[in-house]
């Protein structure tokens, strides 16, 4: 156990709090930037799906996780991402132009979101967003002489400079960098005034406002930064995809980014991180494992959608805190060894206790 | 003027369908605070059971209909006494999550059993009436008439029965309803049951209309947006949402085709956007 002796305030507000983070997050980087050195073009498009969906989960997760906005209606946010970066790739603009492009759209469509979903709440909040998603898929399958409509349309490769960039390591490296400097941007917010707003508000909606708390101002800001992230996620998503169709920003495309971060861990950085790996591994798996299981089960029709909802189901009962909740776990088991106690990560509130005033 | 009564007609069965689903909903968050995203997928699997009873096993209409009530009642009161009941305390995120979970689960588990081809189940409400120079099929009536049944016989239930009180006074408070000596658990298990089985008289109800299959579950969705314009907490709210939302689809369809599938979102999003907590609110906002 690292004991770790503060000489001054600052110290608490250190992103690498001591030299074990700066080696092992270091390493982590040498490892991601020198993955693609060591496998196949198959595996690293897998490997850059992941990390698309991390920065799409990082996006999420500031509204869900650390703000407490539940969103049933981020696809929308990659799908406007998504579609701005290749309409405007498609009229000859770089991407200099195009992929800030589509986070500064997403951020002003997820702050028109904001401005009545700040004023609701729980099943409101989850049910307008999933409304704004599917209000948004239609609009994309409407006006087609820009998005193409159901037809779909084809994506044009990351130009900067005139240099286009079809090989799929360098959107690799792309999709990299803007994780990284997402999680960057991410982890800012969070030692900001406006970031510890935001978690006081998810904790408790009503202490943070007598504290003054600015609630909405707060919330407003947890979209925009939401949408943004997940617009520039988007924009990758379609360099990965290569061609757009609104059906891919379906319903589910949502409950796969929520999934995800719940899975991982709600409510840390990690947790995005952790869970767009689970993810990956599971698609990549689902589509490796259909070959080698016996026909009758490979082939049944949704096998992928059944093992989703049961992981998420699964991992709502038994591991509320996900992933990383369980590794932290583990680490205090060790950490404290003989005098580890199970109730230290009990759940508090054992009745329901109404939030409703009569 | 008859298209408009046509319209109408067609815009109010649709509507009560919703309804109904969204009966369901407010049932459960008036009585256990939670919301089930999975209420259109009940009804789904209520339709696929009644059929298996109805067609596969040719067991008649009514004998079918009744049984698939009863197993539905019993799925819904396992899914709470055995899945949902394990999360009571936690934040309203979670439940969210996981009847959304749920409902992807029944959905897959049904396209696995079922198949995702739609299947038609033969129904006695069969042949058209004639309403003010509309012709509407019966089995539209149908639809009504079990609407207003269920409406009325619920609000006599809460209103009247030492159960239904039961179920209100554990809804305020929990804690205090236990020392009184209420049967909480029993009771919230009964209120998944009962919201199981209205569904599967909707799922039921609309098999003649949209065919039984995996994907009606999405029709939860719009019942939502009805649970929610009627404020989530009023049962006559919920009804009257779900016909909003579905005379508004059939005018829509008729003369503005352009938002034919979201007309009901649009008017849910207007509603939240000026009242954020409904039409029919019951509840206050919190203040400091």
């Amino acid at each position: 156990m690292r004991i770790i002796f503060k000489r001054s305030y600052n110290q608490d507000l250190r992103i690498a709090k001591h030299s074990g983070h700066f080696l092992w997050y270091g390493l982590l980087i040498a490892l991601a930037l020198a993955a693609p050195l060591m496998t196949d073009a198959f595996y690293i498009g897998e490997l850059t799906r992941v990390l698309i969906y991390a920065l799409a989960g990082l996006g999420l997760m500031v509204l869900t996780g650390f703000s407490g906005q539940v969103s049933l209606g981020h696809a929308a946010f990659l799908a406007i991402g998504a579609y701005t970066n290749s309409v405007l790739l498609g009229m000859g603009y770089s991407s200099f132009i195009a992929i800030p492009a589509a986070a500064v759209l997403s951020m002003l469509a997820g702050m028109i979101v904001a401005l009545p979903a700040s004023r609701m709440a729980g099943p409101y909040l989850a049910i307008a967003t999933l409304a704004f998603a599917i209000l948004v898929e239609d609009m994309i399958v409407k006006w087609d002489t820009v998005t193409g409509g159901n037809r779909g349309m084809a994506v044009e490769p990351p130009t900067f400079f005139g240099y286009q960039m079809w090989e799929p390591w360098q959107l690799y490296y792309l999709a990299l960098l803007l994780l990284i400097l997402g999680i960057f941007a991410v982890l800012n917010i969070l030692r900001s005034p406006a970031g510890r707003a935001m978690i006081a508000i998810r904790d408790s909606e009503v202490s943070a406002r007598s504290l003054g708390v600015h609630v909405t101002g707060t919330k407003l800001y947890a979209f925009a930064v939401s949408a943004a992230i997940t617009g520039l996620a988007g924009a990758l998503f379609a360099h990965y995809l290569q061609y757009l169709a609104p059906e891919t920003f379906a319903i589910l495309l949502s409950i796969m980014l929520l999934l995800m971060i719940v899975v991982g861990g709600l409510g840390t950085v990690h947790g995005a991180i952790l869970g767009a790996i689970l993810i990956g591994l599971l698609e990549t798996g689902i589509s490796i494992g259909k070959d080698l299981l016996p026909g009758a089960i490979g082939t049944l029709p949704g096998l992928e959608p059944l093992l989703f909802g049961a992981i998420l189901v699964g991992f709502i009962l038994f591991e509320p805190l996900g992933v990383y909740g369980r590794w932290v776990k583990v680490r205090t088991f060790f950490e404290y060894f003989p005098v580890y106690r199970k109730k230290a990560f009990k759940r508090q509130r054992a009745y329901l206790k109404t939030e409703r005033m009569h | 003027m008859s298209d408009v009564i046509q319209l109408l007609l067609i815009g109010i069965t649709q509507g009560c369908v919703y309804g109904l689903i969204a009966l369901g909903f407010v049932m459960i968050y008036k009585a256990t605070e939670m919301v089930n995203f999975s209420q259109g997928d009940l009804m789904m699997l209520g339709s696929f059971v009644a059929w298996t009873f109805v067609v596969d096993l040719g067991l008649g209409f009514w004998t079918g209909f009744a049984l698939a009530i009863l197993v539905m009642a019993a799925v819904g009161f396992l899914i709470d006494s055995v899945i949902v009941r394990r999360i009571i305390g936690q934040p309203q995120f979670a439940v969210i999550i996981l009847t959304i979970g749920l409902g992807i689960i029944m959905r897959a588990a049904a396209g696995m059993i079922w198949g995702t081809q739609p299947l038609s189940m033969p129904t006695p409400f069969t042949g058209t009436s004639s309403i003010g120079g509309a012709i509407i099929g019966n089995e539209r009536l149908a639809i009504i008439a079990a609407t207003v049944i269920l409406i009325t016989g619920l609000w006599a239930f809460f209103r009247y029965s030492r159960w239904g009180i039961a179920v209100q006074a554990s809804s305020q408070n929990q804690l205090a309803a236990y020392y009184v000596g209420i049967p909480v658990r029993v009771i919230y298990s009964s209120v998944w049951a009962g919201a199981a089985a209205i569904s599967t008289v909707a799922g039921v109800l609309l098999a003649p209309i949209t065919l039984i299959e995996p994907l009606n579950g999405f029709l939860g969705i719009k019942a939502f947006a009805a649970a929610v314009i009627g404020g989530f907490s009023s049962m006559p709210g919920a009804v009257v949402g779900g016909i909003i939302i579905g005379v508004a689809e059939a005018f829509s369809s008729a003369y503005f085709p352009f938002v034919n599938e979201t007309i009901g979102f649009i008017i849910m999003l207007v509603v939240l956007t000026i009242r954020p907590h409904g039409l029919f609110e019951r509840t206050h906002r919190k203040k400091v």
